[in-house]
This record gives structure tokens, sequence and C-alpha cells, in this order.
């Protein structure tokens, strides 16, 4: 008798911790969370405003799948305990090397886009290599080589089309696929999700992605464990690079049109969403899944306010706010998952 | 019986790095199913030992010999590969990673085809509880718990089974119980003693002459880069060992410089 209500005491509380706790463990909650708390609360201001519309949504969104496509790799690089932040000049530059090539010199496509992914995945090699060889903080390696691209695409740019941008106005197929919209939606928005199932997959299924968790836990355990660190940070540099090319020959699709000058926002935008979506700052932490959730609060945060009534110029006091508080979120976060295992066993 | 043979043996082994000498002559060994207790003062040679045994540093000159064959590592790599497994302090272990994905690092067991291989996770988690529970962890039920919310004595043994699933033969084990209470450090004695019955040979580095005694066959003391004392279990008493340690003065010697007045 007392036996079976021991038995029945002890497997209780088991069973729910197991569902409950590993769903409010995961990082990708608080992200969540805070997702759908500044999308209620715009939605509260923007009811009247069409902040609830497809349109409205779609806004936003495509807004945010420009992000969310390069800060998805480049949350895998700040997993790795490393970051990226020449993404803010490897976008124009890849967007005018697509303009220049397929544009005033009338290369088609399909070779235009072969060249610019070429040469975004050799910026990102020279990142990575930069990076493992030298052993200089990647911070400085991508600000040394986001200020480098950045001039370099600027004077390429008026050497060989005498102006900072180009037009291009891509073939029918090829607008379809990457420009233009579906009920409000660009293209873009189904390449993000598209990425982003394909890169969850690496990240949580794969070997590739406990590689990348096991370098930024701790790269000296990592390596005598037999993961070659370096070629999987110089692989996340191409990989970055690659995405962020990509993002760049979207936006060309969609505009018609690319521009040389280095887009600083989208650096910030990057880091913004990973910490917001849960990522360790320090590395070895972080699902895809927050990221996404971050991209799209960063989305409503930063384009959604226009269909609110909310004063716009408040978006970056949000930011920065959200940014604070996701930042002690993660540390608490990090408390909380690591200290879970012992005070369960306690009793 | 007696024909248990060296698992690793160093014969004369010296390093310098440049016109530094750090070993001397360094006679050890270890055979299977024993443990080699290393002790040693802080700054006694014991890390470059180490190292030279897990491949990092070459010997400058003498041998390292592996089942009596000379043997000569070109990283610890290679030695990692003969079967010379070092754990480090807190080494071997990912805090952000659960149980399973961190015992697996980097050889993950995979189901699939091709590029579309994913990660076992079943199997790694069945696998690494097991594991660990043989080596005398029954805390540990759910391979999905992150290494973080472990111990350190705890953490200490994940990577000690780790190694031995993977083939180990050699266990160089580098203090693993300087930082640790003193209820965690029987938890990893224990361990060790584990791994010996298993027949693996250890060496355990430690300056804690009471640890060292509670599991050790035969210890070796190192001194400035030489082997001071070289005797086998019970060959000496607790005091006589820590006075080796200390550099070979007594502790009377050393209350007397400390000023103590008995």
């Amino acid at each position: 008798m007392s036996d079976a209500i021991q038995v029945a005491k002890s497997s209780k509380p088991k069973a729910s911790h197991f569902s409950v706790g590993e769903l409010m463990r995961s990082p990708a909650m608080g992200a969540f969370v805070g997702m759908v708390l500044v999308f209620c609360i715009f939605a509260a201001f923007g009811f009247h405003k069409n902040f609830l519309s497809v349109f409205g949504i779609a806004n936003w969104m495509n807004f945010a799948s420009m992000i969310g496509i390069v800060a998805i790799p480049v949350g895998f690089l700040m997993i790795a305990g490393e970051l990226d932040i020449s993404v803010g000049a490897i976008m124009p530059a890849s967007a005018m090397t697509l303009g220049i090539l397929c544009g005033p010199y009338e290369l088609p496509l399909g070779l235009g886009m072969i060249i610019t992914f070429a040469m975004a995945a050799g910026i990102g090699l020279i990142n990575g290599i930069l990076v493992t060889r030298t052993q200089v903080p990647s911070f400085i390696v991508t600000l040394a080589t986001l200020f480098a691209v950045g001039g370099l695409t600027l004077t390429l740019s008026v050497i060989f089309v005498n102006r900072p941008q180009v037009a291009y106005e891509a073939p029918e197929l090829a607008k379809a696929l990457l420009g233009d919209r579906y009920f409000g939606f660009r293209a873009s928005v189904f390449w993000w999700i598209l990425l982003s199932a394909a890169l969850y997959f690496v990240l949580h299924k794969s070997p590739w992605g406990n590689w990348i968790f096991a370098v930024g836990g701790d790269a000296e355990s990592a390596r005598n464990a037999g993961i070659p660190v370096n070629r999987l940070k110089i692989s996340l540099f191409v990989l970055s690079a690659v995405c962020t090319a990509f993002a760049g020959m979207l936006q060309v699709a969609a505009f018609n049109s690319a521009q040389s000058a280095t887009n600083f926002p989208l650096i910030f935008n990057t880091i913004i969403a990973c910490v917001v979506g849960g990522v360790l700052l320090t590395g070895g932490f972080g699902t895809l899944i927050g990221i996404f959730f971050g991209t799209m609060t960063l989305g409503i945060v930063q384009q959604g306010i226009g269909y609110t009534d909310i004063d716009r110029n408040l978006s970056q006091l949000i930011i920065g706010v959200m940014l604070l508080a996701a930042v002690l979120m993660n540390g608490t976060f990090q408390k909380l998952a690591t200290s879970w295992s012992t005070s369960k066993k306690e009793d | 019986m007696s024909d248990t043979k060296n698992v690793l043996e160093l014969r004369n082994v010296d390093k310098s790095f440049g016109p530094i000498d750090v070993l001397h002559k360094i006679n050890l060994s270890v055979r299977a199913g024993e443990v080699l207790c290393l002790l040693g003062d802080n700054g006694a040679g014991k890390s470059t030992l180490i190292k030279t045994m897990a491949g990092v540093h070459a010997p400058t000159r003498g041998e390292i010999l592996m089942d009596g064959k000379p043997i000569s590592f070109r990283g610890p790599k290679a030695a990692q590969e003969a079967g010379i497994a070092c754990v480090h302090q807190f080494g071997g272990t990912f805090p952000l990673m659960s149980i399973s994905r961190s015992f697996f690092a980097g050889v993950e067991p995979t189901i699939g085809w091709g590029p579309f291989k994913v990660f076992d996770r079943k199997k790694a988690n069945d696998i690494a509880v097991h594991e660990v529970r043989n080596f005398g962890i029954t805390r540990i039920e759910d391979g999905d718990r992150l290494v973080g919310g472990l111990s350190g004595g705890e953490r200490q043994s994940l990577a000690i089974a780790r190694a031995v699933y993977f083939g180990a033969r050699v266990l160089i084990l580098d203090e693993p119980t300087a930082a640790l209470g003193v209820k965690q450090s029987a938890h990893v004695l224990r361990i060790v003693n584990e791994a010996k019955r298993r027949g693996l040979a250890v060496i355990f580095i430690t300056h804690q002459v009471m640890h060292a005694l509670a599991v050790g066959d035969h210890f070796a003391v190192l001194i400035r880069g030489s082997i001071a004392a070289d005797f086998k279990k019970g060959d000496k008493t607790r005091e006589e060992i820590a006075d080796l340690m200390a550099g070979g003065e007594s502790m009377a010697d050393l209350e007397e410089k400390v000023g103590i007045e008995a």
C-alpha cells in the first residue's frame, strides 16, 4: 500500500517535469513568449491601423526575411563562439556584383549568380582563415573585412558603371522565384522559411550541429574529441557569406536595383535577432527556432510599428530595452537550464 | 599474474625547451589494471610529463614504449588513437550540451543516408546513460540533461567514461580531484578504481597525498623534473610521502621555517 503511494508520488512529478520542464527549459520558449508579447502589444495599438491585416503582417515579414536569411548563419557562428559583422558589406557587394554582371555586362542570370556566390564564398573563406590562423577575435577580423569589402564595392562600382548603384531587371521566371509578392509576401519570406527548415536540420539533427555546439562550448575539448574546429569555423564563415549573398540577390530581384553603400543596420539587426532569440553571446547555446522568433520580433518592432499608434521613433528604444531584457534572461536561463537536474534530484 | 606487461613505459626520458631542462631521466611504467600515482608539487614538471606522454611534446632524449614497443607520437591525436586518453580538470565535457551529445561529440552515431544523416538521439542517450551508470553514477538517468547540471565529480566521471568507451587503454587523469570537495573527490576516486578494475592503466596526477593513497598501487614522486622516489603501495607512510612531495624536506623542517612553535 505505502509502496504504491510512493511509486505514484515519485513518478507523477517526473512526468510533468519532462513535458513542462523541457518546454520551459527550451531557449526558444523565451524568444517565443517575447515575440507573442510584442505582437499582442502592437496588435492592441495597431488594431485599427491594419496591423493585423495580411498586408500589415506581410510588410514586417518581408522586412524580417531579409534579416532572417542572414541572422541564421550569423547565429550559427555565434553558437560556435564567433561573430561575423562583415555581412553588412557582403550584402551590397553581392547585390552590386550581380547587378553589374547581369545588367550592363549582360551575363545570363545563372552565371551571374554563380560568380556572385563564389565571390561571397571567397570573402567568407578569407574571414575564416584569418580568424582561425591568427587567433585575432572574429569581431576585429570581420570589422576589417567589413570596411575593406565596403570600400572595394564602392570603388569597383564607380570603375565599372560609373555610379554607386545599378539598375537590373531580372528575367520573368527569376523574378517570380526571387522577387515577386504573393498575397503581399515577397518571395524572400518563403526562402527564409525554407532556409530555416534546412538549417534547422543541420543545427539540431545532423552531427554537424553537434560540432557547432561543441566548438562554441569548449573549443579545446572539441579539438581533443576529434572535431575539425578550424575547418568547421571556416565553413561557417563561408555559409554566412553565401547566405548573405543570397539575401543580396533577393533584394536585387525584388527592387530591380542594387546599392553599394554598406548596410550597417544589418549588422546590428542580425546580432539583435540572435540575442533576442536566445543565442548566448559567449557561444555554445542557441536554437534556430529562437533566432527565427527573434527575427520576427525585430521585424514587428522595426517595421510593424508603422501600422500602429506607437511613435515610430520609439522603435529603437523598444529594441534597446528588449535586447537588455533578452541578455539578462539568457543569463538566468542558462543558470536555470544547468541547475535543473540537480534541483530535481535533491528531494 | 606476473606477466602483465607494461602498457606504457618511459625510459630515460629527458625533455628540455631550449636551454631549460624540465625533465631529467624519467623512468616510469604502468601496467594494465594498475594505478600509478604521480605526485609532485607545483612546478615539478608534472604538466610537461603529462604532455610528453600524451603526444603534445616529443621527448628530447629517451624513448616511450607502448606494449614493449618503442613508439613516437606525431601529435596528441596519434596518442589518442593509440589509446592514451588525457582527461583534464573539467575538460572533455560541454556544460551547455546534453549528456549524450557531449558524450558523443565528434563521433556522433547517426541514422539515415548520405547528407541526411541524423544524430541518433535515442541510441546516443542509451549508450551514454548506460556507460556513465556503469561507472557508478546512478544519478544520471536522462541523456538529455545538460552537462552543466552535473557536479564537478560527475563531469569528471562522464569524461572518464567517455574515454574508456572510446577505447582508451591508458588513462591520464590530470588533477581530477583538485577543485572538488570531499564527497565529490570520493566519487572520482571510485571511478578511478572502476577504470582500474576494467583493466585500464591509470596515471593519476595529484598533489593530494590522501587521494593518491586511496587508489594508488604504485607511486612516483616528481621533484624538480626528476623522479625522486618510486615505490609500491605500503612501502612508505603518508608522512614520508608528504615530506617527499615538499621537496624532501620533512614536515618538521617546514614547521620550523614557517615559525610554528610546537
